[in-house]
């Protein structure tokens, strides 16, 4: 881990500093053991784990992009409708002129990335606020998604395109009756590269003299990471395997994680959310890179568009209202700051579970969707509150 | 006379640094004393503990303000007894109206509902009394900055002032709009306000002022009584100067090479009123080996003339030719700018030098992150192992390089500048203030360090406010007024007196300066 908070010294220090770091994971982990008991054990069977995933897919899809966009200190509040017109526009070229999937799907990517070129250029170049641009952007793509759909639902999708959400990876070796073996395989093998390269770069650092954390310590979180993967990786086994969108999700949390810990251009982002005007002394074209965080934005609220289309088999006007709340809620949740320059992958995706479980598990429990947006609300505030509160001290 | 306000032996330091000594100070009523030093010599830090900006018990000794003795706990206390000061960034809302800013805190109403006839009858009342004839209503943005300071100033009268603190009222006014304002002071005096006026325009001073007290360290030098003796501006001059320099700069022998950077005719429009020059057809110079000095006061156009040049970082419609190491170069960007060799460390660390919030590692290899990634991926170890070099080698004191930069010391955040300019190896380094607001230790450690790269052959630029830093580390100090340079002298021949009497000397006098002795 390269992001260590400053040392105290021996190991209740350790323990300590760390709590902070995955105290947001406990509160996932806190949540679910809660719903998991509320609801008698439904969270976590293996259907609806299953239909967990595939519910929140695009608003962990689209927390990545917008992670991004707050942590140079703006706001995307149209990544919703954006989403929404994309698939209004998948639905259009595949259903109605018969594109092929993988053109359609192209095209819609790019359009996307115009459509946040097209905001960014405002925000970066004009310094127009970024909340004054995307809320005009939200009433423009929520009014052209209605507008290119008729008012009407457009659907159903080719059989291909469906498979996107709701297809599962080929199984290898079939006639294990429930289980599907290739999915708790790739679990397995992902858990232990996980501890691999963990201890390869604890090696590592302690070979250059860093303080590297407790080796029991370090024996016991392994162990933890190993046998919580495994244990998900045999749950999704025993329904029907990988979602193929999960397989996306997983490429794309492991890609941004690498590009916000270990790039120059991730670094980069940072520095102009933490000080713009001394980033930009320091030759870093913030213009530029703020722009391309909304190109960015852009196509992953296309991508999570076409997942949310491809799950509901049709392309309705409504589709993707609301969303913007969602994402903006988690990764606020997950640690990020509104003032800019702070935040984590790791946390807007835990921010985002957070969010899919309390959706999940009060519905499940037969909680109206009055009271679910109450306690959304309300868990929001306390996690900004509790961050706030932690940084003073 | 008697006294309206006596100051008995203040004292007050920050964190180690003694910014004001043992300093009595007294204003007669009816008076207007003037007060003036060099920058840092502790003129604004003795107002602020008149004026209750640093309570009782923040400093040591005794306010007597009307024949009692005061503890101010903030600034409310002292205008409730009429001790009002106007500071040199103006206080006004600029979207609001003449009147709705002088009753801004307490508007004449009733039942929380303001009284507009009211208001409006006294603000023109209190116009009249500062002789502006604008409208009440009128907004405050579509004043000159000379009307806008009359403001401050009826917005002051609106509170039965006793005691009138101006901080440089006229450094942003021109001729006429001074010696108006100069006007009021006077006409101020007739009615028995007391006036404080800080000022570095001794001719002013020197004609309205009824007592001139001069400060320099923290302490009182000098007192002329204006009306008793004649007013020495070589006096003055001396007192505010005048100090021991031995052993607080560390010693170099100077190896001057060729010109490593060379600028002709430069000029810069500013960004906002598009028809002002701030810089006026500059030319400069800085040679291998060399360490350049630009003296000057707030203002004068020494930080624009840098940032301009550094990637054209401000300023606009800005022309002029550069030669880096003998090739001309255009720096269109900051970036372009690092690249060719150019280096900035910035005035004001916290806003543009440092982001507080990321480790001293990120801080120190921010502008050549390049230096340590292959194929835009960080390579984290040699990035700890350079952050580590230059902590140890500018001393820099943190628990470790993954300590927030926001937690250090003034001095331990300027060698952090330091050392991310140094990691991208300019050719040509600009120091703008390198060492305002650290304390004396870090200071000697700074002018080392510019030693060290002087000796390594780098052209060091360093503006700065203080004389003695400026004569005890450069080899040529030029000094710039009004975005111009009007003064040029070897270390030689500088001095103290006759830096600051170029700086202080008005255009007339500067021209024959030009044309007579001081002639590069």
């Amino acid at each position: 881990m390269t992001d260590k908070a400053v040392a105290l010294p021996g190991h209740a220090g350790f323990i300590k500093n760390n709590l902070r770091n995955y105290g947001m994971l406990l509160s996932l982990f806190a949540i679910m053991l809660f719903f998991q008991v509320m609801t008698d054990g439904t969270l976590l069977q293996p259907l609806n784990l299953t239909n967990l995933v595939l519910q929140n897919s695009y608003i962990v899809i689209m927390a990545l992009g917008m992670l991004l966009i707050i942590v140079t200190g703006h706001i995307d509040l149209s990544v919703g409708s954006v989403a929404g017109f994309v698939g209004a526009v998948a639905a259009v070229l595949m259903v109605r002129y018969h594109v092929a999937y993988p053109l359609a799907f192209i095209a819609c990517l790019l359009v996307g990335a115009l459509i946040g070129a097209a905001q960014g250029y405002w925000v970066a170049y004009f310094k127009i606020p970024s909340f004054i641009v995307t809320l005009a952007g939200m009433l423009v793509f929520k009014g052209l998604a209605l507008a290119i759909l008729a008012g009407q639902s457009v659907g159903p999708f080719p059989p291909t395109f469906q498979k996107l959400s709701s297809g599962f990876i080929p199984e290898l070796f079939p006639g294990a009756g429930t289980l599907y073996p290739t999915s708790l395989l790739i679990g397995a093998v992902l858990a232990v590269a996980l501890v691999y390269t963990s201890a390869k770069s604890r090696a590592r650092q302690a070979s250059h003299g860093i303080e590297v954390e407790p080796f029991g310590f370090f024996v016991a979180k392994s162990a933890v990471l190993f046998a919580v993967i495994v244990f998900f990786a045999g749950l999704i086994a025993s329904h029907r395997g990988l979602p193929n969108v999960l397989v996306i999700m997983t490429a794309l949390i492991a890609l941004y994680g690498f590009v916000t810990t270990r790039t120059v251009i991730g670094r980069h982002i940072y520095a102009i959310g933490g000080n713009a005007r001394a980033a930009s002394l320091s030759g870093i074209k913030t213009e530029r890179l703020t722009f391309l965080t909304f190109v960015n934005m852009g196509v992953l609220a296309a991508l999570a568009g076409l997942v949310f289309a491809a799950r509901l088999n049709t392309a309705t006007p409504k589709a993707g209202a609301g969303f913007e709340l969602d994402v903006i809620a988690a990764c606020f949740i997950g640690g990020a700051s509104a003032y800019g320059g702070v935040g984590k992958v790791g946390g807007a995706v835990i921010g985002a579970m957070i969010m899919g479980v309390m959706n999940n598990g009060m519905s499940i429990l037969g909680i109206g969707i009055d009271y679910q947006q109450v306690i959304k609300g309300l868990v929001l505030l306390g996690a900004v509150c509790l961050d706030v509160y932690n940084q003073r001290r | 006379m008697t006294a309206i306000l006596e100051m008995r032996g203040v004292s007050k330091s920050f964190a180690g640094v003694q910014a004001l000594r043992d300093v009595n100070f007294t204003v007669e009523a009816g008076q207007i004393h003037a007060l003036v030093g060099e920058n840092g010599a502790g003129k604004s830090t003795l107002m602020k503990v008149l004026s209750g900006v640093y309570p009782h018990g923040d400093y040591e000794g005794s306010i007597i303000f009307d024949g009692e003795e005061r503890r101010f706990r903030d600034i409310n206390d002292s205008e409730a007894l009429g001790i009002i000061i106007i500071h040199q960034e103006l206080a006004l809302i600029p979207l609001m109206s003449i009147a709705e800013n002088i009753f801004l805190s307490h508007p004449p109403s009733s039942l929380g509902v303001i009284d507009r006839d009211t208001v409006y009858r006294r603000t023109k009342e209190l116009l009249a009394q500062v002789g502006l004839t604008e409208m009440p209503d009128t907004l405050v943005t579509d004043l000159g900055v000379g009307k806008q300071q009359l403001v401050e100033i009826a917005k002051a009268l609106s509170k039965r002032v006793r005691l009138l603190i101006l901080d440089e009222p006229t450094a942003s006014l021109n001729e006429n709009d001074s010696a108006a304002l100069l006007e009021r002071l006077l006409a101020f005096r007739a009615q028995g306000i007391a006036s404080i006026l800080i000022s570095h325009k001794l001719s002013e001073v020197a004609r309205v002022a009824d007592r001139i007290t001069v400060l320099r360290d923290g302490r009182t030098v000098d007192s002329i009584d204006c009306r008793a003796e004649t007013v020495e501006e070589d006096r003055i001059i001396r007192s505010m100067v005048n100090r021991d320099l031995a052993h607080r700069f560390p010693q170099r022998t100077a190896t001057i090479g060729t010109p490593v950077f060379t600028v002709k005719d430069w000029t810069v429009h500013h960004p906002l009123h598009r028809d002002r020059r701030v810089i006026k057809g500059v030319d400069f110079e800085v040679r291998r080996g060399e360490v350049v000095g630009i003296a000057g006061l707030m203002g004068a156009g020494r930080t624009e003339f840098a940032m301009s040049l550094f990637g054209r970082a401000w300023g606009e419609r800005i022309s002029g030719r550069v030669w880096l190491d003998g090739r001309e170069v255009h720096l269109s960007s900051v970036a372009a700018a690092i690249d060719a060799g150019l280096a900035y460390v910035t005035e004001d660390r916290k806003e543009l030098g440092l982001i507080l919030d990321a480790d001293v590692r990120k801080n120190i290899t921010l502008a050549s992150l390049g230096r340590v990634a292959r194929q835009g991926v960080i390579d984290d170890m040699s990035e700890l192992r350079v952050a580590n070099d230059y902590r140890n080698r500018m001393r820099i004191r943190c628990s470790d390089v993954y300590q927030e930069t926001g937690q250090l010391s003034g001095g331990n955040q300027q060698k952090v500048v330091l050392s991310k300019w140094l990691m991208t190896d300019p050719k040509v380094l600009f120091l703008d203030e390198p060492t305002r607001g650290i304390d004396v230790g870090a200071k000697y450690e700074i002018y080392c360090i510019i030693n060290e790269l002087a000796e390594a052959g780098k052209g060091v630029v360093m503006i700065s406010s203080e004389m003695p830093e400026l004569l005890g580390v450069c080899d040529r100090i030029l000094v710039m007024n009004d975005g111009a340079f009007v003064g040029e002298f070897s270390a030689a021949e500088a001095t103290q007196e006759r830096i600051m009497r170029a700086i202080m000397r008005n255009k007339e006098m500067d021209k024959k300066v030009l044309q007579g002795e001081l002639q590069p």
